[in-house]
């Protein structure tokens, strides 16, 4: 029995070896002072490291093009790991009168960036848009956050999200769809997906969008329909999802829809009851 | 000699609220030779007159790139307007660089008046000595802006300016015209534009001056004109677009109705200086009655007497 | 300190700690070309993005006219590939305010990227760089670079995924490696010549349409770019999607 109680609970160095302090610094303060005098030092050999692991988590935004605007989707799920933790997340976010940003990943990140692009609407706003007219456009938004992105990976403290931003081009009228990661890496596509739905969406988006060019023949109905099956096929398959969800449309002549609360309509579970141990199924 | 109190630096008001080192400054810009900007729905045209200090030298630079839609043109001293257009060049870049978007030219122009001001709020240091006139054509509101920037940071939008020596005459010029050039049916060409400007040049022109394409900076910029300066031998081309390249009131044939405004041109100018105490370019001796006076009327109390 | 993390399979020893932390780079594939002929010089690049075996787009452009008749590339890393030709473009601009509006010539614009790209030596972009242009004596020139700098003129280079399966070819091609006059039994190397510019644009098609085959972050489209004395042209293939 090893009487010291800072080892108590933790485990044993003769099956697994001490306990490296140097991954993630977790050195404690305590255990500091016990080896004050030791010749080793118990400081981190790694540079300094702002970055961490994304802890509370959104999956997946899913969105395409069409022939008068774009759709946007993304899940109300907060994850803590595997742990469905908050239910009520809203990632889909306005920016000026036709912009819509959509976020995944680390969701303290997510809020950082909503204060940043609420801080980026008020410059324009105040600063720039003396007479009006001179509004913010999605090209704008989208080139400000990769650069902010961009920055904070050179930084080694990077925002830990994958970003989809949604609106229309300075003209006003072709509508505009980029991604941009916590990287900094940029893309732009008729059919965009983040996460786990880059795997399992973006083949259904693109069975309706075989190439870029194409969205001028899609209607608003024939895209939202697309977007919702996406949905409901990523609740089926992704542990990370749920079946509550916002989407939000913008059309070029001016309409922005946003949807909070919607469901994953026509799931088919019939299957389930022939799993073996799913449900209440007695085998 | 009585000796003004108040204009030691830049932050001290003089007791009836005035800041003469300011005033000076703006006084600066009368000594250069002058510049004018007009705007019409589509473009701006900027033009200046360059002097040279002598025969064999360079004529100065008077209109400045700032970016493919914007420009400036400057009148009073140029270091200062390098300082300021290398700070407006920065402000377009990186306005493109994270916004994806060309500045506009009113956040442009308020961005070096906000640095002018700080200058007239902080002790040690010296207001610009420049003058500017701001073109632009701003892409997301498409339309065409001309801002007149001073050294107190004030900035002022107009339909056409013009700043430097003599420089009234270019605006009677301007505003005896502002019908054809602004008026609800006037939709003038970008040649249009420019030759109105240099005619409103043509007015600040000393006796024995002409336009030159030796002496005369053209500048335009717009929609779908990405901004373009014609200096030297480009020049020609516009002044030969001229009916005449010297100023009215010495054209024997001259437009009668100008005269009797036009000579009293100098004596205007002097009326301004002494209102706001400036040495302007007169002789030490007239300067110094200049500001004494204003001494008497602003702080005859002081009554201080001139130590040497 | 030692520090040592025994696998439940073995009892083997890991000195080292396991690094996990922040990558800030990834590989985006995609792979480009340049040639230069006698008054012409090319880039060419796919136009397919990817990141692991996700194709993010089919059409993301990753070669630019930077100006003054300079073509650009960076391929490898998306992120810092936009961020160096951002950086050279906004740099070009000041040397034209401060040069009175003239022309950068590819040598000095080349020379200039050695700086961009040594400047971060310790934190590399990482990326293989091409520029393509016409020299001060109007012949096509092309430099290519490795991601700290080191620079060099070239007839012909290839970058990215697919670089080592195109180089050979043009090796071979375009500067006549192993190629021998016939009937001089391998004594006698073929003379070299300057192509023709549709010769050039044949063989860039074909390294492309081959490297589609062969290289899986390779295809969807293909985008080249001509430099010639009247100015800089692009032009447009569609390459195999799978």
């Amino acid at each position: 029995m090893n009487h010291d109680p800072f080892k108590w609970g933790r485990p044993n160095d003769a099956t697994y070896g001490a306990y490296n302090h140097h991954i993630a610094q977790a050195t404690p303060y305590a255990y500091e002072e016990q080896h004050a005098s030791s010749t080793s030092t118990t400081t981190s050999s790694f540079p300094k490291m702002n970055t961490q692991n994304p802890i509370i988590t959104g999956t997946s935004v899913i969105s395409l093009k069409f022939k008068d605007g774009v759709i946007l989707a993304a899940d109300n799920l907060g994850s803590y790991g595997s742990l469905a933790r908050f239910t009520n997340i809203e990632r889909l976010i306005r920016v000026g009168k036709e912009t819509i940003v959509g976020i995944s990943g680390d969701i303290s990140d997510l809020q950082q960036i909503e204060r940043i692009l609420e801080e980026l609407e008020t410059t324009q706003e105040v600063y720039d848009n003396f007479d009006g007219g001179d509004d913010l456009k999605a090209p704008h938004v989208h080139e400000y956050l990769s650069r902010v992105m961009y920055n904070r990976r050179s930084n080694m403290n990077p925002l830990w999200n994958a970003i989809v931003v949604g609106g229309f081009d300075k003209d006003g009228k072709t509508p505009f769809l980029k991604y941009v990661d916590l990287l900094g890496v940029t893309y732009g596509s008729s059919t965009i997906a983040t996460g786990f739905g880059a795997h399992l969406a973006v083949p259904l988006l693109r069975q309706l969008i075989p190439e870029d060019k194409d969205y001028v023949n899609i209607t608003e109905e024939q895209a939202r329909e697309c977007i919702l099956n996406a949905m409901t096929v990523l609740f089926y398959r992704d542990a990370r999802s749920l079946d509550k969800f916002s989407l939000v449309t913008v059309k070029n002549d001016g309409e922005f829809k946003f949807e909070k609360e919607l469901r994953c309509e026509g799931q088919r579970w019939k299957f389930a009851k022939d799993i073996r141990g799913y449900g209440s199924a007695q085998q | 000699m009585f000796r003004n109190n108040y204009d030691n630096d830049s932050v001290t008001y003089s007791p009836t609220g005035r800041l003469f080192q300011v005033e000076y400054a703006l006084e600066a810009i009368k000594q250069g030779s002058a510049a004018v900007g007009i705007v019409s729905s589509t473009h701006v045209a900027l033009v200046a007159l360059k002097r040279n200090a002598e025969e064999l030298g360079s004529y100065q630079k008077k209109i400045i790139k700032i970016d493919d839609h914007m420009g400036i043109a400057l009148a009073g001293l140029a270091p200062d307007a390098r300082v300021l257009s290398n700070f407006l060049r920065k402000q377009a870049m990186t306005s493109k660089m994270i916004y994806n978007k060309p500045i506009s030219t009113q956040s442009a122009v308020l961005s070096i008046a906000d640095k002018a001001q700080e200058n007239t709020q902080s002790y040690g240091s010296r207001p610009y000595g420049v003058g500017l006139l701001v073109g632009g054509y701003d892409e997301s509101t498409d339309s065409c802006h001309l801002y007149e920037f001073q050294p107190s940071g004030s900035v002022l939008e107009y339909y056409g300016a013009a700043i430097g020596a003599r420089s009234q005459a270019a605006r009677t010029y301007l505003e005896r015209n502002l019908d054809t050039i602004r008026g609800s049916e006037a939709h003038l060409s970008q040649e249009e534009l420019i030759v109105h400007a240099l005619n409103a040049l043509r007015d600040t022109l000393a006796q024995d001056v002409e336009l030159t394409y030796k002496n005369t900076s053209v500048s335009i910029v717009g929609k779908n004109t990405p901004f373009a300066l014609y200096d030297d031998e480009n020049v020609q081309q516009w002044i030969d677009k001229l009916d005449a390249v010297s100023n009215s009131r010495n054209r024997s044939n001259g437009d009668d109705d100008d005269d009797d405004e036009d000579d009293n041109d100098d004596n205007k100018d002097d009326a301004v200086k002494t209102e706001t105490g400036a040495t302007a370019d007169a002789g030490e001796s007239a300067a110094d009655s200049a500001v004494g006076a204003n001494i008497q009327t602003d702080a005859g109390q002081e009554d201080r007497m001139e130590t040497e | 300190m030692n520090s040592t993390v025994a696998s439940e399979y073995s009892s083997e020893v890991h000195s080292t700690p396991i690094e996990h932390r922040f990558n800030p780079y990834s590989d985006n594939g995609g792979t480009v070309l340049g040639i230069a002929g006698e008054d012409f010089a090319v880039l060419a690049g796919d136009t397919r993005q990817v990141v692991g075996y996700s194709i993010n787009s089919r059409y993301e452009p990753k070669i630019f006219n930077v100006g003054d008749d300079i073509v650009m590339t960076a391929n490898g890393f998306a992120a810092d590939g936009a961020a160096l030709i951002d950086k050279f473009k906004n740099q070009l601009k000041w040397y034209k305010f401060d040069h009175n509006g003239k022309k950068l010539s590819i040598k000095s614009a080349a020379r200039y990227i050695q700086h961009l790209l040594y400047g971060k030596r310790f934190f590399p972009y990482y990326v293989s760089t091409l520029i393509a242009g016409l020299d001060e004596e109007g012949k096509g020139a092309v430099y290519s670079y490795d991601p700290v700098g080191s620079y060099e003129k070239e007839q012909c280079r290839a970058g990215g995924a697919a670089a080592s399966l195109i180089m050979p070819f043009l090796d071979n091609q375009v500067n006549f490696k192993n190629q021998y006059v016939p009937g001089t039994d391998g004594k006698e190397k073929r003379p070299l010549r300057y192509l023709s510019l549709d010769e050039v644009l044949q063989l860039v098609k074909d390294a492309f349409s081959s490297a589609t085959e062969r290289h899986i972050q390779v295809g969807d489209g293909l985008e080249i770019f001509i430099v010639t004395k009247e100015g800089v042209r692009v032009e447009y293939y569609p390459l195999k999607r799978d």
